[in-house]
């Protein structure tokens, strides 16, 4: 009891020590010697820092559902982008104040996963991937299609009605310490319900989906309760995103975007929440600055067949992932996990295989996990 | 009335090539269990390879000639890619589902990158036969040609999986380790054998969507093709039973079809022309809340 007292301890005060660091890095004019494109506190590294802070948020309620339930969500972009969208559509469009505008989302927030959750999980493992992703589609489509001229189509819309405090470039540290403050509360609220009874009814069900029937829980509500939780906390960050950028483009409505959210979560550590986190932090951190560096020198004078493939973020990024799931399947924070670099993951077998063509018997148990990990 | 002929015929040929991905991916699944995410990268490297051939091609023979060729090459290239991801990829992961999803996740991103990288992300136009870009009446519809070659390429490639998978003996293992596969390694056969097969097939038809698509869409080809067509092949899968080769094709049908009609007439009618994607995932939708286990399914899911 001490042990765990005494661990607890510790962990809120590194989350402390780490979230108190962050709060101050607007403070420091440090050179980034290249890591950044200026120095630490310039407008344009917050920007991107702020980004990083948003997605590593955003990556920690994707694994909500993906690390810590075991459902496989190829729809969370659309949660995401209903919180950029809305609040750029009812501040301009609407000429809404930017409260109003919130509390609009907010409520939106809570009803379309509460909808869309009821349909798609009827169905388990990879079915519900699908049908998510079916679902983020049709969103990305009605974005296109720009209907009433809300959504702006290609172009995307702006973000009005913005309090003085948040506009110009001066002011880039404040929309910072907002997106400090968004993943500050997402930490603190995934923190929350995944200790809470629900989270271990979720973790239960990640691990054996008909053990918690019997012991007589009803999964379904249960998955919906997470599936609304998390996609509420990720129209959050949508929000504060639209804040950030001061638009919403159709690029978060994409498949592609979802499957970087995917992406981000295996890279940092799946069903972990500091992994989460840093994996999201790292990809945004990559996605922007990889364009950069694909400029240097050396990959500029090589061969066309290296240099093209290089100039893609997407393209280098993709393959870190499969070599990471080859040689570092429990992410980042794999590494110092105890019970394996693949525990992560181990513990999802069960939730991707809820629909077996048949009941065979290496469906049942797979004997070999143990000995290869 | 002609214009409801050419809806028709436009969204079987539509539903032909929902077809011929989401056999492959209903295939893949139902033997090995695994999503496979880059079938859509299948299918836009099989398209793009067909088409850098056709652009080296010049003036060789007639056109026909060019594009049969050129098409060959993109299915042959869709194969052989398919058979060396499940080799190189899959294979090493076997029995980690998970890993398998997340490889095929990286690769469907990263192929697609590189695509766009080597030949630029705008779209690529696409030199097809000019008989296929004619028109043919039917009841007084002027139907393009093309439709009838992409039904009756879907068409012939139905029977050719079924036939395979009841007449030979590597199609009878196949339809085996669907069954259990368990079983079949109990009893001596090495199914793995057959999970390249399967992505070769998958691979092929997936190519030759890519290369149907080329046409179909007035002779263009663009990198985010696959995955476009993708999604519509992941909604065609379940609404026809994941595993069921018969389930896809039924389902592919009613897909292209709803989504031609309620496209044309939604924005006709109501100025609004992504009716018929929306319709298609409300189908989906009514499918789950009916009958979540597709049309053909057979696996029962209770929750």
């Amino acid at each position: 009891m001490v042990g765990g007292a005494l661990r607890l301890a510790l962990r809120l005060g590194l989350a402390a020590a780490a979230f108190g660091l962050l709060a101050v890095v607007p403070q420091f004019s440090i050179d980034t010697h290249g890591v950044f494109s200026s120095e630490l506190n310039s407008p344009g590294t917050l920007q991107v820092l702020a980004l990083m802070l948003v997605f590593g948020a955003v990556a920690l309620t994707y694994d909500l559902l993906f690390g810590f339930t075991g459902l496989l969500s190829f729809g969370h972009a659309l949660y995401f982008a209903v919180g950029v969208y809305l609040t750029a559509i009812a501040t301009t469009r609407w000429d809404w104040a930017l409260w109003q505008a919130l509390l609009f989302t907010a409520a939106v927030a809570l009803l379309v996963p509460l909808l869309l959750g009821a349909v798609s999980l009827r169905v388990g493992g990879i079915a519900f991937a699908m049908v998510t992703l079916a679902f983020a589609e049709a969103g990305s489509k009605l974005v296109n299609q720009n209907p009433r001229g809300w959504t702006g189509g290609e172009e995307g819309t702006a973000v009005g009605n913005l309090p003085d405090a948040l506009v110009g470039v001066l002011n880039t540290k404040h929309l910072y310490w907002i997106a400090l403050g968004y993943l500050i509360f997402v930490f603190v609220a995934v923190n929350w319900v995944v200790d809470s009874s629900p989270g271990r009814v979720w973790q239960a069900i990640r691990e054996n989906e008909q053990r918690v029937e019997v012991l007589g829980l009803q999964p379904f509500r249960f998955k919906l309760m997470v599936f609304v939780i998390s996609s509420f906390l990720a129209t959050a960050g949508g929000v504060v995103y639209a804040l950030l950028i001061g638009s919403a483009g159709p690029r978060v409505t994409t498949p592609a975007f979802t499957l970087a959210l995917l992406l981000m979560v295996v890279i940092g550590g799946t069903g972990t929440r500091w992994g989460a986190i840093l994996g999201g932090a790292l990809y945004t951190f990559l996605d922007y600055r990889l364009v950069e560096w694909s400029d240097k020198a050396f990959i500029r004078e090589s061969p066309d067949l290296i240099r093209q493939p290089l100039s893609e973020p997407l393209f280098v990024l993709g393959t870190l992932f499969i070599l990471l799931v080859f040689f570092l399947p429990g992410g980042l924070a794999g590494l110092t996990l105890p019970g394996g670099r693949r525990r992560g993951l181990r513990l999802l077998e069960q939730s991707v295989r809820t629909e077996p063509t048949t009941g065979t018997v290496e469906d049942e148990a797979d004997p070999g996990v143990e000995a290869r990990t | 009335m002609s214009t409801f002929v050419l809806l028709t015929i436009t969204g079987l040929g539509l539903g032909a090539m929902y077809f011929l991905i989401a056999s492959g991916l209903s295939l893949i699944y139902g033997l090995m269990g695994v999503l496979n995410f880059a079938h859509g990268a299948f299918l836009t490297v099989g398209a793009y390879s067909s088409w850098w051939l056709s652009t080296q091609l010049g003036g060789v023979g007639s056109d026909v000639l060019r594009f049969l060729l050129s098409a060959a090459f993109g299915l042959l290239v869709g194969a052989v890619v398919a058979a060396l991801v499940e080799l190189v990829l899959i294979r090493p992961l076997y029995q980690r589902h998970i890993e398998q999803v997340l490889v095929t996740v990286g690769l469907s991103l990263a192929m697609v990158a590189w695509v766009q990288a080597t030949w630029g992300p705008t779209e690529r136009v696409y030199e097809a036969p000019s008989w296929l870009a004619r028109t043919t009446e039917v009841f007084g519809a002027r139907v393009p040609n093309d439709r009838f070659v992409e039904i009756g390429v879907a068409a012939v490639v139905l029977v050719g999986i079924v036939a395979f998978l009841r007449y030979t003996r590597y199609g009878l293992i196949i339809r085996a380790g669907v069954e259990n596969r368990a079983m079949v390694t109990a009893l001596g056969i090495d199914v793995r054998r057959a999970f390249t097969l399967v992505f070769a097939i998958g691979g092929l038809a997936a190519a030759l969507a890519g290369v149907l698509s080329g046409v179909y869409f007035g002779g263009s080809i663009d990198p985010d093709r696959g995955t476009s067509l993708l999604i519509f092949a992941f909604i065609v899968v379940v609404i026809g039973g994941l595993g069921s080769i018969m389930g896809s094709a039924v389902a592919a049908v009613l897909v292209g079809l709803v989504q031609q009609y309620a496209n044309y007439y939604g924005s006709e009618y109501l100025d609004f022309s992504v009716l018929g994607d929306l319709s298609v995932v409300l189908m989906l939708a009514i499918t789950l809340l009916v009958r979540p286990s597709g049309l053909a399914g057979k696996w029962s899911v209770a929750h």
